[in-house]
């Protein structure tokens, strides 16, 4: 069972798997980074932070509370959206005259306040999770054994990720969300509040990265620090897609976690960095990124 | 004759501020504590050249700052070259790196503009993370300060120190001359309205590109002179975080301001080196034990401060001081001629 490449088969499948996992998370963070910036015009860069905080709060029910998993899938996101409405509500809220760039400072303090915190409290080392028990062990697919834990992340969040598409392409509440970003003004002139949707859209897109989060908390080990390199990753992904697409920031995003893993296998050494290649192509043929429409 | 007395008055204050620094060894000051604000000072006054004066946010600065820093560092211990060669090859590197990483990057307009230079920038650290030659998480230790020229030994802090205030000068006085340039000019015009500077005729590509590349050297051989000030490269330099901190510098003295990187410069450096201090002197005076340690969380402060700028300080402290002076002027003559506030400041 071999395609001549000197790989054996089940070794290839268990990365391109392993590749999935990494881009869910890259699909559902790009996700909520696209949808904030559609609506906020901010980057939010403390989406990584929020990810962490989002693995850190399922760790800590389980530490001081006794919550098990499922409990912190629905209880993490949510706390972190609150913290999300409270940002908006009291910070960025007084930055959207202002030039882009000071959305982005703004977040980038955020993130050294929430990681700050973070490591002053628990410092750099990992804290242990396991996954909940009846996601443990491995389904015998005949050709390869299938981590149960790693085909629900990358289950549940595609699910998320089409639900979330879904919202905002087909419904009416996406219908007002997607004219609040073509021209809010005129939105609001047709008394849709838009303010509240603003705050409700930073909430949301910070609980996906918490759900993300969350879901991360047994594959990778959580830390404080554990959002610092994914969102310049997240980042990248960003360019190479074009915040103009839900389904391209989805597409991309898995698309490239795949890309990612099969460097492993392949040429170990680039694994860190074939992202941040791939942007240089895509950067050089198609400067607008691959979903994107530039003006 | 507004801007006579305001050239005056810039004179006025940079002669006082050359003074200070040529006095500084004299009046007790820790000759390595200064030389390290000069080398974040050059570097955010680079940094600043273009947020500040062509509008471009670069989140990447720290490739260009450290990764000099590893040439110079590894040509002056491995290769044995006198201090001038490797400030100079660590210059070139950083301008090399500059274009391309330039070219790249202002592919993309704003925001997309940033996040495509911190994670070119991330591409370099990893590779530092990887090769050889930098000593991977140890850095490189033990460079050797050498003689300048193969002449002059520069093993004390004293004469270390005016050699590099004298590199520090020169390369602000080119900014300085390069902001008041016509070049500087259009790239003022860039900043303020793109498209307008590109249907005056202006091929504003190719000034950004050359911004982007002066900025990067200057950058590069500050970090090349703080390798050779403190003897050592780590990856901290290349790390995004020191981007972060370049930024952090130069809004805090003000974006677009000449003086204030400098300013910024000393209070993030001055911040980092006391917070200790003065957690503990907090501690005393207030009588709360959580102040002890502040000293370890340098990063929250960081950022509690970014959040304080950005939302109420966006001047910074140059910007503000400047504002103050020009509302003094305005109370002092009521009639000054419409636009006078617009004039060249610094």
């Amino acid at each position: 069972m071999n395609f001549d490449i000197g790989i054996p088969l089940p070794a290839l499948l268990s990365q391109l798997l392993l590749g999935l996992v990494n881009g869910a998370f890259y699909a559902m963070l790009s996700l909520g980074l696209a949808v904030i910036f559609g609506l906020l015009n901010v980057i939010n860069f403390a989406h990584g932070a929020l990810f962490m905080l989002g693995a850190v709060l399922a760790w800590a029910g389980m530490e001081y509370a006794g919550l098990n998993y499922w409990i912190m899938l629905l209880v993490s996101p949510l706390v972190v959206g609150m913290i999300g409405v409270v940002i908006e509500k009291s910070m960025l809220r007084w930055i959207y005259k202002l030039d882009h760039i000071y959305g982005l400072l703004l977040t980038l303090g955020i993130t050294l306040v929430i990681e700050g915190v973070m490591r002053s409290a628990y410092g750099v080392s990992g804290l242990p999770y396991s996954p909940p028990d009846a996601l443990q062990g491995a389904t015998d697919l005949g050709f390869m054994m299938l981590p149960n834990y790693r085909a629900w992340v990358v289950g549940a969040s595609v699910v998320v990720c089409l639900a979330t598409w879904f919202t905002i392409e087909k419904t009416k509440l996406g219908a007002y969300l997607r004219a609040g970003t073509e021209n809010p003004k005129i939105v609001e002139a047709f008394g849709v509040n838009v303010p509240l949707m603003v705050t409700l859209t930073y909430g949301f897109g910070v609980a996906l990265a918490a759900f993300a989060g969350v879901l991360a908390a047994p594959v990778i080990q959580v830390s404080p620090l554990m959002g610092q390199n994914l969102i310049i990753v997240v980042f990248a992904v960003v360019v190479i897609g074009g915040m103009g697409s839900i389904m391209g920031s989805i597409v991309t995003g898995l698309a490239l976690g795949v890309i990612e893993g099969l460097t492993k296998v392949f040429y170990p050494q680039a694994s860190a960095t074939v992202v941040f290649f791939i942007m240089v192509i895509v950067l050089m043929l198609r400067p607008a990124g691959l979903f994107g429409k530039e003006k | 004759m507004l801007q006579d007395s305001n050239r005056r008055g810039q004179v006025a204050v940079y002669g006082a501020l050359l003074l200070a620094a040529l006095l500084a060894p004299m009046l007790g000051a820790y000759p390595v504590f200064v030389l390290k604000v000069l080398c974040f000072a050059l570097f955010a006054c680079a940094f600043n050249l273009l947020i500040g004066y062509t509008g471009l946010l670069s989140f990447g600065h720290a490739a260009f700052f450290g990764g000099a820093g590893y040439v110079a560092g590894h040509a002056m211990k491995e290769w044995g070259l006198t201090p001038e060669l490797g400030l100079l090859l660590g210059t070139a590197f950083a301008a090399l790196t500059g274009l391309v990483m330039g070219a790249l990057a202002i592919r993309r307009q704003g925001i997309y503009f940033s996040m495509i230079t911190l994670a070119l920038a991330q591409m370099l650290y990893f590779f530092c993370l990887q090769a050889p030659f930098t000593g991977g998480e140890d850095g490189i230790q033990g460079i050797p300060r050498g003689k300048l020229l193969g002449l002059l030994p520069l093993d004390s802090d004293l004469a270390l120190y005016y050699v590099v205030l004298g590199i520090v000068v020169a390369a602000f006085a080119l900014i300085v001359r390069t902001i008041h340039s016509p070049f500087g000019q259009i790239l003022k015009a860039i900043k303020e309205n793109e498209p307008r500077a590109v249907s005056l005729g202006y091929d504003v590509d190719r000034f950004k590109l050359v911004a982007f590349v002066l900025s990067a050297a200057l950058s590069g051989l500050a970090g090349s002179l703080k390798a050779l000030v403190l003897g050592f490269e780590t990856l901290t330099d290349v790390h995004w975080s020191m981007s972060g901190a370049v930024i952090l510098m130069t809004l805090v003295g003000g974006l677009g301001t000449l003086a204030g990187p400098i300013a910024g410069a000393f209070v993030v450096i001055a911040l980092e080196n006391k917070l200790g201090d003065l957690g503990a002197f907090l501690a005393n005076v207030t009588g709360l034990a959580w102040f002890n340690t502040l000293g370890e969380s340098v990063t929250m402060v960081t950022g509690v401060i970014f959040v304080i700028c950005v939302l109420t300080f966006r001047r910074g402290i140059v910007g503000e001081l400047i504002g103050l002076a020009d509302q003094w002027k305005a109370r002092r003559k009521p009639a000054a001629p419409l636009g006078s506030h617009l004039v060249d400041r610094g």
